[in-house]
């Protein structure tokens, strides 16, 4: 019987050198779920992601995914699992030197042995789903930001996934695009059957299709529920960060001397 | 004063510390790329894309340039030889300077500054954009897919390219000597073909550019690899390919020429 959580997160840290970026993480990722992982720049969520799909290995605790630890797999045992995950990087990631078709035909000239013509037809159901079906002539150069980011989503989906983990998917996109990535991104996870993780400071258009929140800030989980709980928190960083305050317990003020100290100007007084 | 001291030694223990480290980083890389040279053969196609970009595409520079060095050597070489009579030898002056030298050091320093700079700039952008990563996340692996047929393209391009700039040195040679000066035809060939020894002379020379071809490509993919994700990273990468490998070109062929010629 599979556990009902695709991803689990236990007491994972990970220091950078000696900095620590993660600390005492614990998340579960139900199966069949989007859920978001939200934080301000810099707080550790796309080390995290990174850690679960075996980039980086974590100093302590342990990631699980599919009820296999990570950083315990051998090389030739994480890529089969990686064949198995898609995911979509902040900027798309696509290889320029090959067209929108030959990006989402990528994998599975790589990892099938499936006849040039059922791979076309699989490339276009792909290219279809995102809308782009018109687009598989042109090369990644000439794409608009939301449309390369279509075309990357495509390519993660190539070989139905059990896992789509998303890295500021909203990043950079105008507000039309936003609401086509975010509609795209919960109608796959239901078409697919698969499970999603999207990493995001976007919380407008996220809440509106995630299932589950994990806050992160100054990586630790700080917060967690489901959207309507999210809203309905009315204090601290929480609050700051969803109605997008300009000073809170999130400092305006990077620290540092005082203003006066800087400007030499205790010594005038004194 | 003491202070100063202490950090200047630690800096250059630092500095040591870290090119030891890097030396070891950079064979750990060269022996993987060899370990995973196997899809480059077994699908060959994608070798043959890389010799067109590296070996192709720099034809234009080697012929070139191939040309106006064989034709500087006529004219240099019948300045001196006929002060000595013996013109009749500019044939072998000139093939025996382009196949045992000039012909896989020139046309490897032109391979690092054209083919090399570019393999360099294109795998380190392919990082900072992500594409490496992208790569890795699904499951195929960028050494063997990416890093390794630009070796063997580079490598298999190389003695190629040299054997090309010393032909076409001489029939640049040709012109200047013989349609030019007037150095008679016959001579000029006939000398040539007693004079320079397949063995001795071609194949020394095609075994040195296979050798600048593995350090070349080497030295830029590696680079390429290890520059860091920026513009500032990328470009300073770029550079260093192009400096090293040529100094690197340089060292090797006078190691290399000890060996051949003089046995030691």
């Amino acid at each position: 019987m599979p556990s009902e959580n695709l991803v689990e997160i236990r007491d994972l840290n990970f220091t950078y050198d000696v900095r620590p970026v993660l600390q005492g993480i614990n998340m579960d990722i139900p199966r069949g779920k989007v859920v978001a992982i939200m934080g301000l720049s810099g707080c550790g969520k796309t080390t995290l992601l990174r850690l679960i799909g075996g980039q980086l290995k974590p100093s302590q605790g342990a990631a699980k995914v599919a009820g296999q630890t990570v950083h315990e797999l051998d090389s030739d045992a994480l890529y089969r699992m990686r064949r198995r995950m898609g995911m979509l990087f902040q900027f798309g990631a696509l290889f320029t030197d090959i067209s929108v078709f030959d990006n989402v035909a990528f994998q599975m000239r790589e990892h099938t042995d499936l006849p040039e013509s059922l791979i076309r037809d699989l490339v276009l159901l792909k290219l279809e789903a995102v809308g782009l079906r018109g687009a598989h002539d042109l090369m990644p150069a000439e794409l608009s930001g939301g449309m390369a980011r279509r075309v990357a989503l495509a390519r993660a989906i190539a070989l139905d996934p059990m896992l789509i983990m998303y890295d500021e998917p909203f990043a950079g996109l105008d507000t039309i695009s936003l609401g086509v990535i975010g509609n795209l991104i919960r109608h796959l996870n239901d078409a697919l059957g698969a499970t999603s993780i999207v990493v995001t400071h976007d919380i407008q258009e996220s809440l509106k299709i995630v299932d589950y929140v994990y806050f992160m800030s100054e990586g630790r989980v700080i917060a967690q529920g489901t959207p309507a709980e999210i809203r309905a928190v009315d204090t601290g960083f929480v609050r700051q960060f969803v109605h997008g305050e300009i000073d809170g317990p999130m400092p305006f003020h990077y620290p540092g001397a005082t203003y006066a100290a800087d400007l030499a100007l205790e010594a005038v007084h004194a | 004063m003491l202070e100063r001291g202490l950090a200047a030694i630690r800096g250059t223990g630092h500095r040591v510390v870290n090119a030891i480290w890097r030396m070891g980083y950079a064979s750990r890389f060269f022996f993987a790329v060899l370990t995973h040279s196997g899809m480059s053969f077994r699908r060959f196609y994608l070798t043959v894309k890389e010799i067109y970009f590296a070996g192709v595409l720099s034809l234009i520079i080697i012929l070139v340039s191939g040309l106006f060095v064989g034709m500087v050597l006529g004219l240099q070489g019948y300045e001196t030889l006929q002060k000595y009579g013996s013109e009749s030898a500019l044939g072998t002056l000139v093939a025996l300077s382009l196949v045992r030298e000039l012909g896989p050091v020139l046309a490897a320093l032109l391979f690092a500054s054209r083919a090399g700079s570019a393999i360099t700039a294109e795998i380190g952008l392919m990082k900072a954009t992500e594409q490496i990563t992208a790569m890795e996340m699904m499951a195929v692996n960028p050494i063997a897919r990416v890093v390794a047929p630009r070796f063997w393209g580079g490598v298999i391009s190389m003695p190629l390219l040299a054997a090309m700039f010393s032909a076409m040195g001489v029939f640049g040679g040709y012109l200047v000597g013989v349609v030019m000066i007037g150095v008679d035809d016959g001579q000029f060939w006939s000398q040539m073909q007693s004079a320079v020894d397949f063995r001795r002379d071609v194949l020394n020379g095609v075994i040195k550019s296979g050798v600048f071809g593995v350090a070349v490509t080497a030295i830029a993919l590696f680079e390429g690899y290890d520059a860091p994700p920026t513009a500032e990273g990328v470009s300073r990468a770029t550079t260093r390919t192009v400096v090293t490998s040529s100094l690197a070109v340089l060292v090797l062929d006078f190691l290399l020429t000890a060996f051949m010629f003089r046995g030691i």
